[in-house]
């Protein structure tokens, strides 16, 4: 029995690969030169008959993944979410989308906490690119116990995955017995002044702001989003009637994420008041993990401030 | 492997002939469309031909069928000529020809296996035909199927960088079920090959990459078959068959005529071009 409790969420993901690779024989996982970091090694070492190493040749990866996909084997396609984002758009547009293949892209290393590497490897542009094809599930798990149920449910559940994981362990926010439900937010603390929406590292980060909210007398409800589409819109509908204020954060752009994403449901639905915690139309710089989110905004400080400013433009 | 009333397994007289009507197919349907790429579903109709109706085991009653030869085309422009190869082989009527590119139509512009029966690839995108030939053919190997992939490429195709990926992929895996054919008919779209991005030496790429390389004159169909043939013999690695092939063959004004790429012909056009293909 793993501990996903204690794992980052690329180690959950190497590890429930080798689960799910046992579970069923049709799993087939390719990566491009960065098992030891996605951490698909271990299903490498397992099944090396079902591990297709592709080398850096992520777009040939993508339309290789779609054939296989096409003969009935279940690939998971690993590597940098900048790379499978950015990279091999296309291909996974032409060769998954449209025909609406059975691929799950697991990326690694996304957002800004891949740290000291720098631009060319901060993934802030990932969710916005993978939201905008028609079809597919995006899932940004926030810990270790939500991966390995994010990335069982993406095995039994056919169609296109993008799965957005990290470079660095997250503080975990969920617990043993956690189930994962496809397009389906789960409420970590009520609260009737507002509501904060979050995904991936930002989801420790909107509790941390909701208890030093608490003790400072405003009520806020946490929503875990993990997934970005489909969109658990009558989450977000309950959450604007009862909560009359919406702040979401999430570790990317603030343009096309999970925030926009939540703008428009919020928007058509029920309009009330909104703040946005993310990267700011910029690239980031080398630094250490916590350092970058402190120094571009991704704290539970400034979750803070923005539950107070959202709160302050309600009317009545 | 012949459903009722189709014969696939045509003699060389009747495999010409074939190639002939079905180049008739293109130059209808496009004209009727009003758009599309007759320059290159005329260049590919005798490989296309030879490979469904003689070389490639499959059954049109049974597009499904586990244990069929897959061909995938990877310059999906030539979507014509895989509709017209289909319909006379029987996985859709004929008559379905004529609604190619229109709305509600189950023949698009460029392929979309979702919708039209027979069709292995979503194409469209240039260089990525022969990438998720290697998918298919990955997974014949898993799973022990003895069924081969044939993947058509245009010359002009090659220019793209995902080809040169797959290209060193598939030998590294020793693949030997997978067959490459480029329809190398030296004319894209802006102009001659040789002009917008200069390939040779072609074979010889080809061969640096590990690959069995052939060359064959692409309108021959006693050549074609051979060449098939021969490349189900390589073992241990992938054979490329490079085809030379006119552009617009068939068609007097349109052979080795760039204009006529991505251009339907005319009412009058139309008339000529049948009546030289009758």
């Amino acid at each position: 029995m793993t501990a996903y409790a204690e794992l980052s969420t690329r180690e959950a993901y190497g590890k429930v690969l080798v689960e799910l690779g046992e579970q069923y024989k049709d799993i087939v996982v390719l990566d491009a030169d960065l098992s030891r970091s996605t951490m698909t090694k271990y299903f490498a070492e397992k099944f090396p008959e079902r591990f297709f190493q592709c080398g850096l040749e992520e777009q040939n990866m993508m339309s290789i993944a779609g054939g296989l996909a096409v003969s009935g084997k279940i690939p998971f396609v690993s590597t940098f979410a900048v790379f499978a984002a950015c990279r091999c758009f296309d291909q996974v547009r032409v060769c998954v989308a449209q025909p609406k293949l059975n691929v799950k892209v697991v990326a690694t290393h996304g957002g800004i906490t891949v740290g000291e590497d720098g631009a060319s490897h901060h993934a802030i542009e990932d969710l916005a690119l993978y939201c905008s094809l028609p079809g597919f599930n995006v899932v940004v798990p926030a810990d270790g116990i939500e991966t390995a149920e994010a990335v069982k449910a993406a095995a039994a559940t056919p169609g296109p995955f993008y799965i957005r994981l990290g470079r660095p362990k997250f503080p975990a926010v969920n617990t043993d017995g956690y189930r994962f439900n496809l397009g389906k937010a789960v409420m970590l603390r009520d609260g009737k002044d507002a509501t904060i929406i979050a995904c991936g590292v930002m989801v420790s980060k909107a509790l941390e702001a909701a208890n030093s909210l608490a003790s400072q007398g405003v009520d806020c409800r946490v929503l875990n989003m993990p997934t970005l589409k489909p969109l658990d819109e009558p989450a977000i509908i309950a959450a604007a009637t009862q909560t009359g204020a919406i702040v979401v954060a999430e570790e990317h752009l603030l343009h096309g994420g999970l925030g926009s994403r939540v703008a428009q449901v919020v928007a058509r639905e029920k309009p009330v008041p909104m703040g946005f915690i993310g990267i700011k139309d910029i690239y980031a710089k080398s630094g250490k993990p916590d350092e970058l989110l402190q120094r571009y905004g991704l704290t539970a400080e400034a979750v803070q401030q923005a539950v107070k400013a959202v709160i302050g433009k309600k009317s009545g | 492997m012949a459903e009722p009333g189709v014969k696939l397994d045509l003699s060389l007289p009747e495999l010409e002939k074939m190639a002939r009507h079905l180049r008739r197919h293109v130059i209808t349907m496009i004209a009727t469309a009003g758009s599309g790429h007759p320059g290159g579903s005329l260049s590919a109709a005798d490989i296309i031909t030879a490979l469904y109706f003689k070389a490639m085991l499959h059954k049109p009653g049974n597009p499904q069928w586990p244990e069929r030869d897959r061909f995938v085309l990877s310059k999906g422009h030539a979507a014509p000529i895989l509709y017209a190869v289909l319909a006379e082989c029987g996985y859709f009527p004929v008559k379905e020809l004529s609604t190619l590119r229109k709305l509600d139509s189950r023949l698009q512009g460029h392929t979309d296996r979702t919708l039209t029966p027979g069709v292995e690839m979503s194409a469209g995108s240039l260089g990525q035909g022969l990438s998720y030939g290697i998918g298919i053919a990955l997974a014949g190997r898993l799973d022990k199927k003895g069924y081969r992939v044939y993947v058509l490429l245009g010359d002009g195709e090659c220019e793209e960088g995902q080809v040169w990926e797959a290209a060193m992929f598939a030998p590294h895996h020793r693949m030997d079920n997978i067959t490459a054919i480029i329809d190398h008919n030296d004319l894209q779209l802006d102009g001659r090959v040789c002009d917008i991005m200069g390939l040779e030496p072609l074979p010889d790429k080809w061969r640096a990459f590990n690959w069995h390389v052939l060359e064959i004159d692409g309108h021959n169909i006693k050549d074609i078959l051979q060449a098939l043939k021969k490349a189900r013999e390589i073992k241990g690695k992938p054979t490329v068959i490079i085809a030379h092939t006119v552009k617009g063959k068939g068609v007097s004004f349109m052979e080795g005529n760039v204009d006529f790429h991505g251009k339907a012909p005319s009412p009058q056009e139309t008339e000529q071009a049948l009546k030289e293909l009758a």
